[in-house]
């Protein structure tokens, strides 16, 4: 402990010409670098020194040639659009279907005490729970693929819309009712803009769990795609190839998720500039 | 005697039923006029024939405990490290800026991605599984605990700093029953995860026992009532270990609602 201070915010003003100052953002983009860097040195000396052998951990070279070969040849670049396009399809399909659902059951307490056990229901299985039933049902062809990623997207997007719209304040409603808003307008003006934080969550939830699902669909059931490269790349022991393509999926999750983030910013603006 | 609320109650109960009812009488029906063929698709009775046979055999049970075993040395693994490396990050400004960058961009990989990478460098066995097992735990764990112990209220550390309290008492009596809310949710999270974790882990590794291997062995053989017989046992775990982690949770934040401040 005794070299663990504890940081906690500080009662007084900071003070100046302080040596490090932790909340400047050059300091904390210089400090991100060592440890990587340290962790890939380890790397880079245990394979040059055959700690391990290159099937088990290849050098850090190595997966860095293989990584543009695999790009010049284009087979990283056709398997990552396979991948994003089929996370897409399903993206959108199990999205729409759990914003209509969220909205139906959040909207109107009669849908909710038909739709929500059974939805419970469905929801409590994970999505790769349902893979072998649905490898029976379906087969292992593009239509498993698009299914098992819309339902790993519906359910967060469903159940957060549905929870977003039943959780609109009651005092907002009577602002609207002083206001005399038509129904729509209490929609459009009142409900969806209180309840949109939430469902917003949920699409972001949504969003991770298809890019889960894609990966591990194309893990057990796929000849093609980032999931594929995987298999394929550990089936012949050649680590190189699989890192490259954890990196790529590591990477699009990182974007994907950096992409909402940013389209939330602007709808939260664009609430606020609406009261 | 009925009030009202009953009937409300009741009716809410009748609804929720309706759609599940339907269903099922499509089931019983599709069978019972022989619509189908019945290679694949299999009577509702059939399904709690196989549950009872494969419990009397035990291998129903076998492979229950197989995989709660696995996944409950996994989560307690991940858990731990990611509450130490959560605390450790939350009280050091220093650690958190090295090691936490790498961590956001490490966490950002797909979870079942790492079990072809896990695989190669621990074997096919119950090794490889609880280490991913805890790699899935961690996760939240060390995220929630972070968060948690940055957002403690800055009134209560003056408290604790006019009371003169020690770092380690500091931490003890003050900053993690702050924390713990937000420490709670990572757990529980982990342990949802560990256990979605448990599946793909015996799917894709399929050497053992486990629920995991009684559903592909099930889709291997077309055995349609083993694989929904699989699907319901893994939806009530699920269920089992939310209502656990729920109770868990409720009792030990009770205090928060009536503050003694006993030493």
């Amino acid at each position: 402990m005794s070299t663990l201070t504890i940081a906690l915010p500080s009662t007084e003003a900071p003070a100046r010409g302080r040596l490090l100052r932790w909340n400047d953002s050059l300091t904390r983009f210089a400090l991100s670098w060592p440890f990587p860097l340290a962790v890939l040195l380890a790397w880079y000396l245990a394979a040059e020194y055959e700690w391990l052998p290159p099937q088990i951990l290849p050098p850090p070279a190595m997966v860095a040639t293989t990584f543009v070969e695999l790009m010049q040849t284009g087979e990283l670049p056709d398997n990552l659009w396979i991948s994003l396009w089929r996370v897409l399809a399903g993206f959108l399909a199990g999205g729409l279907g759990g914003l209509a659902l969220g909205v139906l059951m959040g909207l109107s307490p009669t849908a909710k005490d038909y739709l929500y056990p059974t939805f419970r229901l469905i929801a409590q299985v994970p999505s790769i729970g349902w893979l072998p039933l649905l490898m029976m049902l379906v087969g292992i062809g593009e239509a498993l693929k698009i299914i098992l990623i819309s339902k790993a997207a519906f359910v967060p997007i469903a159940l957060n819309t549905y929870k977003g719209l039943q959780g609109v304040s009651t005092r907002f409603i009577e602002v609207a009712r002083v206001y005399r808003f038509t129904r729509w307008q209490l929609l459009a003006k009142v409900v969806f803009p209180a309840a949109l934080p939430q469902i917003w969550n949920g699409i972001r939830y949504g969003l991770t769990h298809a890019w889960l699902a894609l990966v591990a669909v194309e893990l057990l059931a796929s000849s093609e795609g980032l999931g594929f490269m995987i298999v394929y790349g550990r089936q012949l022991y050649q680590l190189d190839v699989v890192l490259a393509a954890v990196v790529v999926v590591g990477a699009i999750g990182f974007t994907l998720d950096k992409l909402l983030a940013v389209i939330e910013q602007r709808l939260l603006r664009w609430r606020r500039d609406g009261f | 005697m009925t009030t009202s609320t009953e009937i409300a109650d009741l009716r809410r109960i009748v609804r929720g039923a309706t759609l599940p009812a339907f269903l099922f009488a499509i089931w019983w029906a599709a069978f019972h006029f022989e619509w189908t063929d019945t290679v694949m698709f299999v009577p509702i009775g059939k399904v709690w024939e196989t549950a009872v046979r494969l419990s009397d055999n035990g291998y129903l049970w076998r492979s229950l405990g197989a995989s709660l075993a696995r996944d409950l040395a996994g989560f307690a693994l991940g858990s731990t490290i990611g509450f130490a490396a959560g605390i450790a990050l939350g009280l050091s400004r220093l650690l958190e800026n090295l090691v936490g960058p790498t961590l956001h961009t490490i966490k950002q990989i797909s979870l079942f991605a790492w079990i072809p990478l896990i695989s190669v460098w621990f074997g096919l066995g119950d090794t490889a599984k609880v280490v991913f097992l805890s790699l899935a735990a961690f996760f939240p764990v060390v995220l929630n605990t972070f968060e948690g112990i940055r957002s403690v209220p800055r009134e209560l550390i003056e408290v604790g700093r006019v009371f003169a309290l020690t770092p380690l008492q500091m931490l003890r009596r003050v900053v993690l029953p702050a924390a713990l809310p937000s420490i709670f949710a990572g757990v529980h999270l982990a342990l949802i995860y560990a256990w979605l974790a448990t599946l793909g882990a015996e799917y894709l590794l399929t050497s053992g026992i486990g629920i995991g291997n009684l559903l592909t062995d099930g889709r291997e053989h077309l055995w349609m009532d083993q694989v929904l017989l699989g699907i319901v046992v893994v939806g009530f775990v699920g269920f089992a270990l939310n209502l656990v982690a729920t109770r868990i949770e409720s009792r030990l934040l009770r205090w928060r609602g009536t503050s003694t401040g006993q030493y």
